[in-house]
């Protein structure tokens, strides 16, 4: 796949921090080791291979591992017609990685929604603010560790929460090796 | 005191003279142009233009326009589902339209949330404003939108009105006060 | 009865009051313009904080996030299959093109998206392009009655009805149809869907050509459009444009031409691409995009197999008792499929870890599923890459310089919805 080509030619620059080209389901992943060099990899990939359009940024929590957040960027070459994800790992203590706005000017967004629902930080962002909940908001949505329904907030004048009735939380089906254990019970954030 | 919304009225007899009760011809007057406020928030929003579009006319039953100024409307429909974020501004806009005003609340994420049980959804917009008519469905089919305005339109008519006002209370208010 | 809340909101003239002592660029004559989420001409929830001098816009800030709604949490607590009707909401005016993304993403990952049966395939690609042109009509109703041309806004609502009759026979809703399940449909389309289709698109020609003569030659129009919120090719690669937006700034890349899914490589169709990046060219582009559409259509009913009913019997889903419901006549009575029947619907497709991600060519732009999956029937993480959401990013570049007249024409020629924005 053309795709293998420019991945292996950005892993050729950076050696080490990247890791090699994996595939599955026909898409190229490659994981950088040092999330602080993400501005640079970015930057080569844009103006050295080509890969002018970010499709998306995503963050993954892995609550319960250590590094906890996990980015995800999607790169796509317009004019190749490429696509390639490269994601990184931050630790929950550092809870922090330089923004790539200067690279593609849609990342604004992107990583202000990350900050609303991670809690994730991005150096150099001019403007980190919530955009999805509202500015005074204590606590960040998507973490695993944070109930579906909700916690009460109140935030006079702007806007209150109370939590939503669930009868006891959300009956999930959790993979297992077994039937009994893939039942549907309350989702923990530990399942 | 109750009113019943019947005219008695025989035009060979009286010619073209409508008698009545005050109540019955005030509310007359109001449940038949009742003109919505639309608070188009989600889907439910473009079940609403389709009910306002021309083959589920809501003008029909009055509704000649939808005022999207709260001052000039008359009844706020909610539809759509409503966020934590959205309601101290749906709370204002109703703070702002002026009296005698009802509330429909389209949908189900509007009448208690829907199927949105999350953190960062009113589970019900009664939970901020009194509502006159709950609509179900997700969303509902126009023809149910029409159904709940004929409901609000026969509440509205057995409404009492004149005994509510207050400067009436102040006119035959006894002496001493 | 529920639970009645106070909400204190402070007296609006003392919160303006301090306001206007906190806002710094207050000296001169700058006017802070708040058009708020209740307007009748942002389509949908969005409030967009405008500052002005005089009528010109010196800065515009967007303010989403009043139609989130938890969607990407919902969708961690719940199976594949039972997250399609929140994918019905998303772009809620072309409900079926959500979910034919939604379920070739899951497809992906699981790896049978190859695998999908040819007719499901043909029905899956008229259904996209119904709700493509349904969702193109709203937005230039929409868009035509901001501006002042109201007919239109009726025109296009009456056809936007036969679709919703359309949708309506085949999957049950008008509006919310959730008409797709992992691995095909959740059921054939009736017998005479592809006359009533038929009798559709001859109707919908003549109401096309009619939206045609009202708008597009017409001076108020073209001058209340041409020039304005112009997007250059840079600017909109740069920003993450996608679908019409993007082609009317002159790139050429449409997802069904350039990553081909379901049977797209079969079928004969043009991408109309704009020039200069106007409000001019997107309105083009979209009408241009539905006539592209019928023809796409017409080719589907005329190549379908099976035919208008389906004599010879084809499948609308994989036949494989893992992924798909088996046929309720044998649940009841034999063991194998009872079993199937029971764990899919308790505990979902088991599909496998990994990561995918799958861009579908909606009439927005382009709605991502990205899927991170540990194994199982619920997804770990799914993220919905929105095309609204990244759309919207590009005001605060885009509106200083311009009028507040302007500001309808051009949120209504960006075609956004805050459904999918918000999520």
């Amino acid at each position: 796949m053309a795709a293998l080509a420019s991945a292996q030619k950005i892993k050729a620059k950076f050696g080490d921090l990247l890791s090699e080209p994996t595939e599955f389901r026909d898409e190229i992943s490659l994981t950088l080791a040092d999330a602080g060099q993400i501005f640079e990899v970015c930057s080569y990939a844009k103006h050295q291979a080509g890969f002018d359009y970010l499709v998306d940024i995503t963050s993954i929590d892995n609550y319960g591992e250590d590094p906890r957040w996990t980015v995800v960027y999607h790169l796509r070459s317009l004019k190749n017609n490429e696509e390639l994800r490269i994601s990184t790992r931050v630790s929950e203590e550092k809870s922090e990685l330089p923004s790539v706005l200067g690279v593609w000017r849609t990342v604004n967004w992107h990583e202000r929604e990350i900050y609303d629902m991670m809690g994730i930080r991005f150096t150099n962002h001019p403007d980190l603010r919530r955009i999805l909940m509202w500015e005074g908001y204590p606590y960040f949505p998507l973490r695993k560790d944070f109930p579906l329904a909700g916690k009460p907030t109140d935030l006079p004048g702007v806007a209150f929460t109370s939590p939503a009735p669930l009868e006891g939380g959300p009956f999930v089906t959790a993979p297992g090796p077994d039937a009994i254990s893939r039942e549907p019970r309350v989702r923990t954030p530990e399942n | 005191m109750q009113t019943k919304s019947e005219f008695g009225y025989d035009s060979k007899i009286e010619g073209d003279v409508v008698v009545t009760t005050v109540d019955a011809a005030l509310n007359w007057f109001r449940a038949n142009s009742v003109w919505p406020m639309p608070m188009g928030l989600a889907c439910c929003a473009i079940e609403l233009m389709a009910v306002g579009a021309s083959r589920f006319d809501i003008s029909r039953f009055g509704s000649e326009v939808m005022r999207f100024s709260p001052r000039q409307a008359d009844c706020m429909i909610v539809a759509g589902t409503v966020t934590y974020k959205m309601a101290a501004v749906l709370k204002r806009v109703y703070d702002q339209m002026p009296e005698p005003k009802w509330v429909i609340a389209m949908g189900a994420c509007a009448s208690t949330g829907g199927m949105y049980r999350s953190y960062a959804v009113l589970q019900g917009v009664d939970n901020i404003v009194p509502v006159d008519i709950y609509v179900s469905g997700c969303p509902p089919r126009p023809e149910a939108v029409l159904d709940a305005l004929i409901k609000l339109q026969k509440k509205i008519s057995t409404q009492p009105v004149i005994s509510k006002m207050n400067i009436v209370n102040q006119l035959t208010a006894p002496a001493n006060s | 009865m529920a639970r009645v809340q106070d909400i204190e909101i402070p007296d609006s003239a003392a919160r303006t009051a301090l306001a206007v002592e906190e806002l710094q660029d207050q000296e001169g004559d700058r006017m802070v313009l708040n058009m708020g989420p209740s307007h009748p001409a942002t389509h949908g929830v969005l409030r967009i904080l405008l500052e002005l001098d005089g009528e010109v816009i010196t800065k515009a800030d967007p303010d989403v996030g009043y139609l989130h709604r938890g969607d990407e949490k919902i969708a961690e607590n719940m199976t594949y299959t039972q997250f399609i009707p929140y994918t019905d909401r998303l772009d809620y005016l072309a409900p079926l093109a959500n979910n034919v993304a939604y379920a070739l993403a899951v497809e992906k990952l699981m790896g049978i998206h190859d695998k999908l049966p040819p007719r499901c395939q043909y029905i899956r690609v008229m259904c996209a392009e119904l709700a493509r042109i349904s969702a193109h009509l709203l937005g230039l109703g929409a868009f035509a009655m901001d501006t002042g041309a109201v007919t239109v806004f009726l025109l296009t609502f009456t056809e936007r009805e036969k679709i919703y009759n359309l949708a309506e026979a085949a999957s049950g809703g008008r509006l919310t149809t959730s008409y797709t399940r992992i691995g095909g449909l959740a059921r054939d389309i009736p017998p005479n869907w592809c006359d009533m289709c038929r009798q559709f698109l001859k109707e919908f020609a003549v109401a096309l050509a009619e939206a045609n003569t009202l708008l597009t030659r017409n001076r108020i129009w073209v001058d209340r459009l041409r020039d304005l919120g112009i997007v250059s090719k840079e600017m909109a690669i740069d920003f993450g444009f996608s679908g019409p937006n993007l082609r009317g700034s002159g790139v050429n890349y449409d997802l069904r031409k350039n990553q081909p899914y379901l049977c797209y490589k079969d079928l004969d169709f043009d991408i109309p691409v704009g020039s200069v990046g106007d409000c001019y060219d997107r309105y083009l582009v979209r009408m241009e995009e539905m006539a592209q559409s019928m023809r796409i259509i017409a080719q589907c009913l005329d190549k379908i197999p099976g035919g208008d009913e389906n004599k010879s019997h084809e499948p609308v889903s994989i036949v494989d008792g893992k992924i798909t419901l088996p046929p309720k006549s044998k649940v009841l009575s034999s063991m194998e499929e009872l079993i199937h029947q029971f764990m899919l619907v308790t505990e979902g497709v088991n599909a496998p870890k990994g990561e995918v991600y799958f861009g579908h060519e909606n009439p927005k732009g382009e709605l991502g599923f990205y899927i991170n999956s540990r194994g199982g029937g619920t997804p770990y993480r799914l993220k919905i890459r929105s095309p609204s959401f990244i759309n919207l990013s590009i005001v605060p570049a885009l509106f200083p310089g311009h009028m507040v007249s302007d500001v309808p024409v051009i949120l209504g020629s960006l075609d956004f919805v805050m459904g999918e924005s918000d999520r």
